[in-house]
């Protein structure tokens, strides 16, 4: 493992009302790999994803409690700058949500909130992004289209293409291929594994073939905890704990 | 089985009837002020002011209350956008961890669009009193702004609410401010503003009860936020009261404009409403 991790959780609880969510969640995320959080639904993957950039912070009666360090800096101070450390995080979100503008404004929009005006530079980035993601040959003929004319899949490339436009270094996932096809599923698989290189990944996915097409390492969670964390050929295939065992044999779902 | 049948047909029925007294009073009602009004219609009444001797049938027209309905109507809603686009976002974006102040703000305002349009009239008057204002043009749009608020707001909030709450959450989690996601979420909603332009415009446009102490009423197109105006509501009820046949018969010339002016802003609106939604997410 890592020095020093990107993502540090510590003692991470969340409640929302009287129904405790989280439960001490405590794990270094390994930088620049492809994590899955695994386990069955409603045990608090979504929710630990979003902790991560303080995306919770809307739901009422929310309580959070311990720490959960980006490059060491606690994002549930007061203090911290909520915009700043979401900045660092793309995220890709179930369905694709473009916002309602061209292909073009809808990647630039990020780099324009934080400051980049000129209109070379946003061109730049514009080309980068969606070369990066494998659409710039797709649309550079209407990148003043609106963006919902494309395809679902195309639009999830958008949306990731968007989210590096403000160079994050970590990416999150939260069943970013669930409303896609199969083709559309494994572009943005092989898209994880490319982006590993440069960017930390963590994704929430209920499907046991994609974590470990795509992942280095799985969380699993079950109940509001971590049950195991491990590589995971190792958490797959020779799981330590019998809940892990059970969930990956499709006995708990 | 034969139960079931008749209560089918029983309810089907039922329905059929109930659209067609719907329908049939619409019909009636456009039918009756274009049979009674046709006949008065002339190029004087959207031309001329009401010349000496108009009130009993003489020459003029009402040109004065088609100004001043206008100016009463456009200068309410936009007074009431400004207000209340704020209001809707605000409930909606930044209180949005906070249901009980954003339901308590919900229901004061469902209680407001459900106070008679005079009372608005009687605390605009009010007001005015107080402040030294006379009857005007600047009093009648105070008035109706009250009036509207309430509508925009609620429509405003209905449609910001069908806005799904991954668009925001896509927004902030690219870095951007509240207010930053919000120009995301008016961008989406932009149709659905016209749709509320036209609510409160149509409402302003027809109310009389807000308008009669507050915008007062005048021969003359008003010129000055000052001066007393008339409106078209305010005319037809005026001239509606008149003994005389053909004066009666120009309230509902009146009406007729009132309506198609009316019936000019819908058209207007969901022209616009569809050429901005060009860019939506559905």
């Amino acid at each position: 493992m890592t020095n020093n991790p990107h993502i540090s959780i510590q003692h991470l609880g969340v409640q929302i009302g009287n129904h405790e969510i989280l439960k001490d969640i405590t794990i270094n995320i390994p930088n620049k790999k492809v994590i899955s959080i695994i386990g069955p639904s409603g045990c608090g993957k979504t929710t630990l994803l979003k902790s991560l950039n303080r995306l919770l912070d809307d739901t009422p009666d929310i309580k959070v409690t311990g720490k959960v360090l980006v490059d060491g800096e606690d994002i549930y101070d007061p203090k911290a700058e909520v915009t700043h450390i979401r900045q660092k995080m793309g995220l890709l979100s179930q369905r694709p949500y473009p916002l309602p503008m061209s292909i073009y404004d809808n990647v630039a929009y990020g780099p324009r909130i934080h400051g980049t005006r000129k209109k070379v530079d946003l061109d730049e980035i514009v080309e980068t992004q969606l070369k990066a993601t494998g659409l710039w040959n797709e649309v550079k003929d209407r990148l003043h289209a609106p963006a919902t004319r494309l395809s679902i899949g195309q639009q999830q490339r958008l949306c990731l293409a968007r989210g590096l436009a403000v160079e994050p270094e970590i990416i999150l996932g939260d069943e970013s291929t669930s409303a896609l096809d199969p083709v559309s599923t494994s572009i943005i698989e092989d898209l994880f594994i490319r982006l590993k290189e440069k960017y930390t990944i963590v994704l929430v996915t209920h499907i046991l073939r994609q974590a470990r097409r795509v992942s280095d390492y799985i969380i699993f969670v079950y109940m509001g905890k971590i049950i195991e964390f491990g590589p995971t050929e190792e958490v797959l295939l020779s799981p330590k704990q019998e809940l892990t065992k059970d969930y990956v044999k499709g006995f708990i779902s | 089985m034969i139960r079931r049948k008749i209560e089918e047909n029983f309810f089907r029925i039922l329905m059929v009837l109930a659209t067609i007294v719907v329908a049939g009073s619409f019909f009636l009602i456009v039918g009756t002020i274009v049979y009674k009004g046709v006949p008065f219609m002339n190029w004087d009444m959207i031309t001329k002011t009401p010349g000496g001797g108009f009130y009993i049938g003489k020459e003029g027209g009402v040109v004065n209350a088609i100004i001043g309905s206008l100016y009463v109507a456009g200068g309410a809603t936009i007074l009431g956008l400004l207000i209340s686009i704020p209001v809707a976002i605000y409930i909606n974006m930044y209180l949005a961890g906070r249901n009980i102040i954003a339901n308590g703000l919900r229901i004061a305002f469902d209680v407001l669009f459900g106070i008679p349009s005079i009372v608005y009239g009687a605390f605009g008057f009010l007001i005015m009193v107080y402040f030294g204002i006379r009857a005007s043009l600047l009093g009648g749009i105070l008035a109706v702004t009250l009036l509207v608020i309430p509508i925009l707001v609620r429509t405003l909030d209905e449609v910001i609410r069908t806005v799904p709450k991954e668009l925001g959450d896509a927004s902030l989690s690219l870095g951007a401010t509240r207010w930053e996601m919000s120009k995301v979420i008016i961008r989406q909603i932009r149709p659905g503003v016209f749709t509320a332009i036209l609510l409160s415009f149509g409402r302003a446009m027809g109310d009389v009860a807000s308008v009669l102490f507050t915008a007062g009423f005048s021969d003359n197109i008003p010129t000055s936020l000052h001066q007393p105006a008339a409106t078209l509501p305010v005319a037809i009820f005026f001239q509606l009261g008149s003994p005389v046949a053909e004066v009666q018969g120009r309230a509902y010339a009146s009406a007729l404009l009132l309506t198609i002016i009316v019936l000019i802003i819908t058209v207007l609106s969901s022209v616009l409403a569809k050429r901005f939604s060009k860019n939506n997410i559905r």
